[in-house]
């Protein structure tokens, strides 16, 4: 018996073809994870799904919920299925929830709007199933509204929002993406137990294919608005046939191939005892200013040529700290030096040449009005003798080439480059004044899988070429462990554990580290699972 | 909450003396003086000295500053150099003109715009809201006194509705009076209400794409229901400025209106006595006014905390 059935769904939006014949079903009490890299279709097809889709999409084909088709629904009895049959999840809980009115309220309002019953009545409905979520009325009281809650609470309200009726398909569209990893595990946890516990359909749509191994009980394989590749999971991980899905699992346990770290270079950077306060609101009107303590008193060198990993989870003060690094912001006690000079926001301008930053949004980390070539210059203000004229060009010129792209691209507006394309960008303005030390702020966290490990494989060149030392800051231990030498792992403000990457990731030390190291979902070993599978069905 | 409130309400009086000092300095800067104005140019210098003396304009301005706010705390404004009546009288006379004229106008205007902005946001792009959207435009665009001419033009004189200017006086009874203050609003509305719907309009559309909007549409809340109950309040704080913004300029910027109405309100008042010199007027109505803006500040600060939880507990 099948829940959900989608058979030859095609979309457009105008001109633009957006799904192209895109068929498959899903079982009650069944996972089916939809996976692919941006623009594959993916967000649509779960739209499309719930019926939400912009005014001027057009569609073709089947959406049947068990014998109901939903393409043929009247506006009416479609909003009495939304909520009621088809829950749905969004990917950012920070704003996936009305700021302006309670947990309770919001919870409630998907009860009240299917059912005819009492505030009162709603309410408690509401209570049980924000407990069942793992936010009990007595410490989650109703009352609450979304910006007193973390970015895990606010996924579970969002999610209790989305079970509230017991609707037969649940879609989750990128749950986690925006979670750290140990909530993201603890999320996705809950979204299993539910699944089971009300023999509901989960249709989940994530670009992370080790959360997708994890998870699903069936992939869905999208690329470009269609299905290449579609079956069981272990079967698909073991047997894959679509030349794209092979790239797409290749690419995300993509290896660079870093050159061999040099012992015995002095220090570049050197970190001591930083400690970085934000004074907090004031309690009462004239009580002395209390302060939050984002950095604790940290330690650490980078040597010439260094690559080392920052990993920690969002609030841990991986920013705060790289603002101090950068000198950006002053430090309250201890100090920072780079290349030997102090690092404070009071610095000469030519003491910041020597380090340089790649952001992680590619989209919004550049002004839109200027030219490649202006954006890729701008660091030559820190310059007493810039370069100029013909010198300038060329300048422009190699740098570009350094990072993959044509000089003539310098002629260009930042619109007319992808993501991967602007990254590529963003590290030739930190390269352009030569320096010896970049921070890598979550640079490839933005990225689609494929995008990311070229990304990852030009740091690692531009390290090798230049003899580079970088800070490579992120929240994916998974790449961290790829690009880096050593790795600081950090954890309210202090760093708990460090060593060379590949002994801390294998023997972690610390009970935060091994707890950020098992939450991480992990790609199988597709190697040995395609053996398995084959001994498995060796005649006996 | 409360502490919000206190905030608000210190940064009020702070706010308060600082306009009075840089009110009081600034006129005092002005050239000429009231009491040889007042006597004209054949006056004899001790004439003008008692007048001085009388108007008590001979002590230093430290004392004049902390007299006349002394008096305004309790109410006395101070006497007219012209008419030699009490400032407060003069005040208390138009402001019972001035102060139902901005709120009624503020009223009409807050009840056209915002339909007009919401019904835009919801048919963005289609012909209704381009008809909204061309008719606001040419709101924003026409000067407010033209649509006063308009209206007196059509109600007053060709369908005889309204009287074309003047005011009854509340004594005529609340119907009357407002009968007669009808046309000014409306003139005073128009502008006004059309710059707010474009605002509701683009407060309400930037909230539309926000990604709660689509989770109530996905909880199974029709459009219209996602609108009203998600949106109207999440846009609300954009509009609130503006309204806050709007009955300041309407209660001090309707002299125009008042002039082509033939209204004795504040506006007037203050034409008037600038022209004659009459400081004391001047300074009096201008802190008035500066107080019921500085007020109205206040009111749409709480206004906005009633809305958003999230200033509440912040602080």
């Amino acid at each position: 018996m099948t829940l959900l059935s989608v058979q030859n769904l095609s979309l457009s939006i105008g001109p633009l073809s957006i799904l192209k014949d895109v068929t498959f079903s899903i079982a009650p009490g069944e996972i089916v994870a939809v996976t692919g890299e941006s623009g594959s279709g993916k967000s649509m097809t779960a739209l499309a799904v719930m019926q939400l889709l912009p005014d001027s999409a057009r569609t073709s084909g089947h959406i049947m919920l068990r014998d109901e088709e939903l393409t043929a629904q009247s506006e009416k009895s479609l909003c009495a299925m939304r909520g009621n049959c088809i829950g749905m999840v969004f990917q950012e809980p920070m704003t996936a929830l009305n700021p302006l009115h309670t947990i309770g309220k919001q919870v409630a309002e998907t009860i009240r709007m299917h059912a005819v019953m009492s505030k009162a009545e709603a309410e408690a409905q509401a209570a049980a199933m924000l407990t069942r979520v793992g936010l009990p009325e007595d410490r989650f009281p109703l009352s609450r509204y979304p910006h007193e809650l973390s970015g895990g609470q606010r996924q579970r309200v969002v999610i209790a929002m989305a079970i509230a009726r017991r609707p037969r398909l649940l879609i989750a569209d990128e749950p986690t993406t925006a979670l750290d990893v140990t909530t993201q595990a603890k999320i996705l946890d809950l979204l299993k137990d539910l699944v089971e516990e009300f023999d509901m359909g989960l249709l989940m749509i994530t670009h992370d294919l080790a959360v997708v191994a994890d998870m699903a009980d069936r992939i869905v394989v999208m690329r470009k608005g269609e299905v290449v590749e579609q079956g069981d999971t272990k079967h698909l991980l073991a047997h894959m046939q679509h030349p794209y899905t092979k790239a797409l699992f290749a690419a995300s346990r993509h290896q660079v191939d870093l050159p061999n770290a040099e012992d015995g270079h002095a220090a570049i950077l050197s970190v001591q005892n930083a400690v970085r306060d934000y004074a907090l609101p004031r309690t009462k009107l004239f009580a002395p200013r209390s302060f939050h303590r984002a950095v604790k008193g940290i330690s650490f060198d980078i040597h010439k040529g260094e690559r080392v990993g920052l990993v920690g989870e969002s609030g841990c003060g991986k920013s705060t700290l790289t603002r101090a690094i950068l000198g950006l912001e002053p430090l309250q006690d201890g100090s920072i030096a780079a290349f030997g000079t102090p690092v404070a926001p009071d610095m000469p301008a030519q003491a910041r040449i020597k380090t340089q930053v790649v952001f992680q949004d590619p989209y919004s980390s550049f002004n839109p009005r200027h030219k490649v070539g202006r954006i890729l210059t701008e660091p030559f203000h820190l310059v007493d003798t810039p370069p100029t004229g013909v010198a300038l060009t060329q300048v422009i010129g190699e740098v570009l080439t350094d990072v993959g792209l044509q000089p003539s691209d310098a002629q260009k507006y930042i619109h007319e480059f992808s993501g991967g394309q602007r990254q590529r960008i963003a590290i030739a303005r930190a390269l352009i004044t030569k320096p010896e030390l970049i921070i890598f702020d979550e640079a490839v966290s933005a990225l689609d899988v494929s995008i990311r490990a070229q990304i990852l494989d030009l740091i690692a060149d531009l390290s090798r070429r230049h003899n580079l030392a970088y800070l490579f800051i992120s929240h994916d231990l998974s790449v961290v462990r790829s690009v880096t030498d050593r790795v600081l792992v950090m954890q309210n403000g202090e760093i708990v554990e460090q060593g060379e990457t590949e002994t801390v990731f294998t023997a972690p030390q610390h009970p935060y580290t091994q707890t950020l190291i098992n939450a991480a979902p992990v790609l199988p070993d597709l190697a040995a699972l395609s053996d398995n599978t084959e001994t498995a069905h060796a005649p006996a | 909450m409360l502490r919000y409130t206190l905030k608000r309400a210190l940064s009020l009086g702070l706010s308060l003396v600082v306009a009075s000092l840089v009110i009081f300095f600034v006129i005092e800067v002005v050239p000429g003086d009231p009491a040889s104005f007042m006597l004209g140019l054949n006056a004899q210098p001790d004439t003008v000295a008692a007048l001085r003396s009388e108007l008590g304009l001979d002590v230093s301005k430290l004392e004049r500053y902390l007299a006349w706010v002394g008096g305004m705390v309790q109410g006395d404004f101070g006497t007219s150099y012209t008419y030699r009546t009490p400032v407060t009288e003069m005040i208390g006379d138009r402001i019972w003109v001035s102060l139902p004229l901005a709120l009624y106008a503020l009223m009409l205007s807050t009840l056209i715009a915002f339909p007009a902005g919401i019904y835009a946001a919801s048919r963005r792009g289609k012909p209704g809201d381009m008809a909204v959207m061309g008719a606001t435009q040419l709101g924003v665009a026409v000067p407010n006194f033209w649509f006063a001419m308009m209206l007196v033009l059509i109600f007053a004189i060709n369908l005889r509705w309204f009287s074309a200017g003047g005011f009854v006086g509340w004594e005529k009874g609340i119907p009357a009076a407002m009968k007669s203050l009808t046309l000014p609003a409306i003139a005073l509305a128009l502008p006004q209400s059309a710059i707010l719907a474009r605002v509701m309009r683009s407060a309400l559309l930037d909230v539309l794409g926000e990604d709660f909007m689509r989770t109530a549409r996905a909880k199974g809340l029709t459009r219209r229901q996602a609108l009203m109950r998600h949106g109207l309040r999440n846009a609300l704080i954009p509009v609130l400025t503006i309204i806050g913004m709007q009955f300041s300029f309407l209660l001090a910027g309707a002299i125009i209106i008042e002039q082509v109405f033939f209204l004795p309100g504040l506006g007037r008042l203050i034409f008037q006595s600038i022209s004659a010199r009459d400081l004391i007027v001047v300074e009096s109505v201008v802190m008035l006014l500066v107080f019921m803006v500085i007020l109205v500040t206040f009111l749409v600060d709480l206004a906005y905390a009633a809305v958003d939880p999230r200033l509440r507990s912040r602080t």
